[in-house]
């Protein structure tokens, strides 16, 4: 009697687990918004910096005087009117967007669960080992894919706290108005050319980081992962091994 | 307990969405009320440039002062974009020296005048020495010598109507009887940019008394708190409305049919 009246407890508590989402639903809807607007902000930006495709440092710089770094792009692209229209529109989307998602992980465990590593996962070696077997194609075990490990959490904190707040106070470092009310968003990053060059840097790194967010995406299983993402669920045993 | 949570849940959203709705609502007419939507609302971009002009404008308002700097850090290359203007009339006038030159400002006000370039120059001048940059990417630091356009504007007397001061240069086909064919960069800025201190109608360049012929002469208006492409070259005629939807397409600035935003304060 009490064995049978153990094991369903035990059954009940095991599919509670598995039917708690693995991603939220205030998470998953971000993402998807914040991945369609980066795609949005990547191509206008694009278009924008091969307008002139020149980097400087300090307050100014312009085609007859020296510069820091000359991206190899022709200047006879030219300049596409709609860049900036695309990149606005896709700007306010993905910061409306951060702004639920950061209120979400402030008010919710889950940057303090998902994303801070624990202190005793914050290890060179473990970090250094994670990142070899990632290298090596190495999949992970369903048991590690329930969790974020700690490289994985150094990158969202790094991408959430770092490269999403300095792409936009370098954006809001390029524009007139906001330095006429706030002249730090400028002179803080040395002027409106600096603001321009290290907000090309963060995009590249913005741009790495998806990358590799999409290439371990494959290593764990595309459409498993894609599918947790879109329904919150893992796929559970049909998971590939 | 779950179906309790759910309801709750539920509620809570229904109250939330009905709240937003009704907030939206109210804050569009709240914006058109305080001229916060840009001539170019139109379209997916529209909702994108009027967060932007919407925000910026309750951010800066009148007061906000874009950055002076000095002598020192005035650019040795100040870059131009574009060639001036080839057609007869501009050319007759740059032969003549500008002599023969007037800026008709009119619209909605009190004393419609026509201002001679040394009329201009009579007025109290100042100099100011600010960084503009291009939409392109690149930029520099510039004096300019000029009347700033609220002194002018006192003169000819803005009537309470007026919302935007449009800026038409001999490189647009301003004289054209029916507006809606104006083609070409002319462009228009609201209240706040026109009444705006640092906004002058700038007759000289970096120490000299007039402007090199690619910046515009005899006269540009400079913005400073706006990109460069704002600051209309060549001007003509300044007329003051308060509407410019009768104007070429009617999107506020004919660079907005190349895609270009009407508001460029980025």
């Amino acid at each position: 009697m009490a064995e049978t009246a153990y094991l369903p407890r035990v059954a009940i508590r095991g599919s509670e687990s598995l039917d708690a989402p693995r991603h939220s639903a205030v998470v998953r809807i971000t993402h998807w918004i914040t991945a369609f607007a980066f795609v949005g902000l990547l191509i206008s930006g694009i278009a924008i910096l091969i307008a002139h495709p020149r980097l400087y440092w300090g307050e100014t710089g312009a085609r007859d005087g020296p510069s820091l770094i000359d991206l190899p792009i022709p200047f006879m692209i030219g300049h596409s009117g709609w860049g900036r229209y695309l990149h606005f529109l896709s700007a306010w989307v993905s910061v409306l967007t951060g702004v639920v998602y950061a209120a979400h992980g402030l008010l919710t465990p889950h940057f303090r669960k998902d994303l801070l590593p624990g202190k005793r996962n914050f290890r060179w070696g473990r970090i250094w080992r994670i990142v070899w077997d990632e290298m090596r194609w190495k999949r992970p075990t369903e048991e590690e894919a329930l969790t974020y490990n700690v490289v994985q959490r150094l990158a969202y904190l790094a991408v959430v706290f770092v490269l999403f707040p300095l792409i936009i106070l370098t954006g809001l470092g390029m524009s007139p108005a906001i330095a006429s009310v706030v002249p730090i968003v400028r002179s803080g990053f040395g002027g409106q050319q600096s603001a321009r060059t290290i907000h090309f840097f963060v995009a590249v790194a913005l741009l790495l980081f998806v990358f590799v967010h999409i290439a371990m995406v494959c290593l764990a299983g595309f459409s498993n992962r894609v599918g947790t993402m879109i329904t919150g669920r893992t796929a559970g045993r049909k998971e590939p091994s | 307990m779950s179906e309790r949570i759910s309801r709750r849940k539920l509620i809570t959203t229904g109250i939330a969405a009905a709240a937003g709705a009704g907030g939206l609502a109210v804050a569009a007419r709240l914006a058109d009320r305080y001229g916060l939507i840009p001539p170019d609302d139109g379209g997916i971009y529209g909702v994108g440039e009027t967060v932007t002009y919407a925000t910026q404008r309750l951010l800066t308002g009148r007061h906000a002062m874009a950055r002076e700097y000095t002598r020192s850090d005035i650019s040795r290359i100040a870059p131009v974009k574009g060639e001036p203007p080839e057609n007869e009339i501009y050319q007759r006038l740059v032969a003549g020296g500008f002599a023969d030159w007037r800026l008709k400002i009119d619209g909605l006000v009190a004393r419609p005048s026509f201002f001679s370039l040394a009329e201009l120059k009579r007025l109290p001048a100042e100099r100011h020495i600010y960084h503009q940059a291009c939409e392109e990417g690149w930029s520099f630091i510039a004096e300019w010598i000029g009347v700033p356009l609220s002194h002018v504007l006192n003169q000819v007397g803005v009537l309470q109507q007026a919302k935007y001061v449009v800026f038409y240069g001999f490189d647009t086909n301003f004289d054209a009887g029916d507006k809606h064919t104006i083609k070409g960069k002319w462009n228009s800025i609201d209240m706040a940019d026109a009444w705006h201190p640092q906004t002058v109608l700038a007759y000289g360049m970096n120490g000299r008394d007039e402007l090199p012929p690619g910046h515009g002469a005899p006269l540009r208006v400079r913005i400073p708190r706006q990109l460069g492409g704002k600051s209309t070259k060549y001007l003509a005629w300044i007329n003051v409305t308060d509407t410019v939807k009768d104007i070429g397409q009617g999107w506020g600035a004919g660079g907005v049919e190349r895609g270009f935003s009407w508001y460029a304060g980025i």
